[in-house]
């Protein structure tokens, strides 16, 4: 007994040394060569009044990502990343559909050795434009993305191709990049040509007020041609029941600004902080609307510019709670229609689109979250809707840190 | 005219020709690298006493500065690991990315304390390489300040002699002050203290002190009162004599317990400018030794 007693003492304290060991000059083991990995996992639950497939007025030509009624699985996010080898890093994060099946959500390399302040990325990566545009969605501060990024990005400009950022050997932050890539997010009609679909510029400023305060300022172009972009369920004139499908080509020139500021007392984060935000896009569509594809197949020239803005608070208040109130607004404009189609193409809404949003969160630890969000959604002409989303996000696994 | 060019071409060499455009993490090696380096670098210190250093933002001012720094000086042990990998690789600079000569980890140079034997969030924020807050034991200056001032002389060899000259002032300087001071805290020997967060494992192994509770229930969350009220419990078996907390930390936690069980609630400085009188790196040893003696009371 006493010696049985012995022996396995003896194989605990071994076994404790070799974690020890292990630990300690994790270094040399085989499996620190494995890259970062981690999982995040999301799941609200929403209550809507109205349908969510219906699109915001104005906005039926463009994409409506909308929302998810009832208890939900979230896109669970599983990411990589490591350096592949003294040139190179490599990330990936891969989207895990609740209904089954996996999307690349990004799929990157990106140079850590080109110096003199150059940064080249390339493979599937979210567009640099904007503030929100790169961040993940276990990053946002709402449920849900601003109005103008849902219908003007589809939520999020995802693109494949090449982006180069060069940060200027300033005293201030001054960044400019460019992007060439294949078109393949909303506007780009990713098509399968020669040469790039879609090119994005971006230049970001930014600074310290102080210890307490920063900010960063930025501005975005974006073109692109779309071609055979087409879009169901379209209202008309006529007041076709269910809508019409158009068809459209042409160019789309999207211009933006970006504006954020954050403040804590003394530069301490941990305790409580202020972060104020707020963009603005403008998209000029330029080109040949074609109206109802199934039925009278009508073509003229259409030409159109929607912008639209919001601005945002984030206030955390003590260490854990935060709270936020977003204000959306948008602008379908008022478009230009070709002679033909005047009678069939409502050309202006005179509807601006917008809701109003609080959100309250507490996150137990730095590695997960919990959210109420209320809404006030005006971004359907007389079909004013409140929303109450419940959400979780968790992460698993490495944590890696988060872009300003 | 001619002189006034010339003056102007002088002084615009002048300022872009000066050493070493050096980032440091955290004031401590900050402090540090001005003792070693005195006028040969241009120090910038992206964190203040008062900031959390595990929870700073990824500013762009500290992209644009880490661009142009030939040499970063950080604690390492994951300590920055929230935000210092987005600013270095934001900042396109090769020089400092981790693994290149321009690139300093403090705790490289010493010995780790809490070395994890397990590693499990379940734990908490707990930290593979071992408890990062290394600059609460003076004596861990001494390995830093040697590794340091080999990386500045690598990195500048023309001034090989005065890196060489200034560490030597440094070292007998910093022998004579630990000598001194722990003489002077030799009374805070096998004294027991409960801390606020896990953030004095050094300075406790240097000067004796004896944690006998924490008031975050795990690294890095914040104390619930339920907790609180537990450790209220664990002093009235295992009496301490004062509470520990840095001074960017929230004091309120300190305050509770320091009023409940009756004892000192102390602020130290933690790092070079945690208080008036922490102002360089001589300072903030005596100073928090003076808090320590003074809890005592």
């Amino acid at each position: 007994m006493f010696k049985r007693f012995c022996s396995s003492t003896a194989i605990a304290v071994l076994l404790i040394h070799s974690i020890q060991a292990s630990a300690a000059d994790s270094g040399n083991a085989e499996n620190a060569f494995n890259p970062a990995f981690s999982l995040i996992l999301s799941g609200s639950y929403g209550n809507l009044q109205r349908d969510p497939a219906i699109p915001a007025t104005g906005f039926a030509m463009n994409p409506n990502p909308g929302h998810e009624q009832g208890f939900n699985l979230g896109e669970s996010e599983m990411g990589i990343s490591a350096n592949i080898d003294p040139q190179f890093r490599g990330a990936a994060t891969l989207a895990l559909d609740p209904a089954g099946g996996i999307s690349v959500e990004n799929a990157f390399v990106q140079t850590t050795s080109l110096g003199d302040g150059l940064n080249l990325k390339f493979g599937r990566f979210f567009s640099g434009l904007g503030y929100l545009n790169e961040q993940h969605a276990h990053a946002w501060d709402f449920t849900d993305q601003p109005l103008v990024y849902a219908v003007l990005w589809e939520n999020q400009l995802g693109e494949d191709g090449v982006q180069l950022k060069w940060l200027a050997p300033t005293e201030m932050f001054v960044e400019i990049g460019a992007e060439a890539g294949k078109g393949r997010g909303f506007p780009g009609s990713d098509r399968s040509k020669n040469g790039s679909g879609a090119s994005v510029l971006f230049a970001h400023i930014g600074d310290d007020i102080g210890i307490e305060q920063s900010w960063r300022a930025g501005a975005s172009l974006h073109r692109t041609r779309r071609v055979d972009a087409v879009s169901d369920a379209v209202p008309d004139l006529p007041g076709t029941v269910g809508g019409v499908s158009n068809s459209f080509s042409g160019d789309s020139q999207t211009v933006g600004m970006d504006l954020v500021w954050k403040y804590a007392a003394n530069g301490n984060f941990r305790n409580s902080y202020l972060k104020l935000q707020a963009e603005y896009f403008r998209r000029k569509e330029n080109g040949d609307l074609t109206y109802d594809t199934a039925g009278t197949n009508v073509t003229d020239t259409y030409s159109v510019t929607q912008s639209g803005w919001y601005v945002q608070g984030v206030y955390q208040f003590m260490p854990r709670w935060r709270s936020g109130l977003r204000y959306d607004r948008l602008d379908p404009g008022k478009a230009a229609v070709g002679a033909l189609n005047a009678g069939n193409v409502i050309a202006d809404h005179a509807y601006n689109p917008s809701r109003i949003t609080w959100m309250l969160d507490y996150s137990p630890s730095e590695f997960s979250r919990f959210r109420l969000q209320l809404a006030h959604d005006n971004s359907r002409q007389g079909l004013a809707d409140n929303q109450i989303f419940v959400q979780y996000i968790m992460s698993l696994g490495a944590h890696g840190a988060h872009q300003y | 005219m001619k002189k006034i060019l010339y003056i102007i071409f002088l002084l615009l060499f002048s300022t872009t020709a000066h050493a070493l455009n050096i980032f440091t993490c955290e004031p401590e090696w900050a402090a540090l690298t001005q003792q070693l380096a005195g006028d040969k670098a241009d120090i910038y210190t992206a964190t203040t006493a008062l900031q959390d250093p595990h929870r700073i933002e990824a500013r762009p001012s500290l992209i644009a500065k880490a661009r142009r720094a030939d040499l970063v000086v950080c604690t390492g042990a994951e300590l920055e690991m929230a935000w210092l990998p987005v600013v270095l690789r934001e900042s396109g600079n090769s020089r400092v990315q981790p693994g290149s000569n321009g690139y300093f980890e403090a705790a490289s140079a010493v010995r780790m304390l809490e070395v994890p034997t397990r590693l499990d969030r379940g734990d908490g924020d707990v930290h593979a390489m071992g408890n990062p807050h290394i600059q609460t034991d003076a004596r861990n200056f001494l390995p830093v300040a040697a590794a340091l001032s080999q990386r500045l002389m690598q990195l500048d060899p023309a001034n090989k002699a005065a890196y060489q000259q200034k560490l030597t002032v440094f070292e007998q300087q910093w022998r004579a002050a630990l000598a001194k001071w722990e003489k002077q805290a030799a009374p805070l020997r096998g004294v027991a203290v409960v801390v606020q967060h896990k953030g004095f494992p050094y300075l406790s192994n240097w000067l004796g002190l004896r944690e006998v509770a924490t008031l975050e229930p795990k690294p890095g969350l914040e104390p619930s009162a339920a907790w609180l009220s537990q450790v209220q419990d664990t002093l009235r078996q295992h009496p301490a004599k004062m509470v520990l907390r840095a001074a960017y930390q929230d004091e309120r936690p300190s305050q509770w317990i320091a009023q409940r069980a009756r004892i000192a609630a102390v602020e130290l400085p933690y790092t070079v400018g945690g208080n008036d009188d922490a102002k360089d790196l001589f300072g903030l040893f005596e100073d928090t030794i003076a808090r320590l003696l003074k809890g005592l009371q």
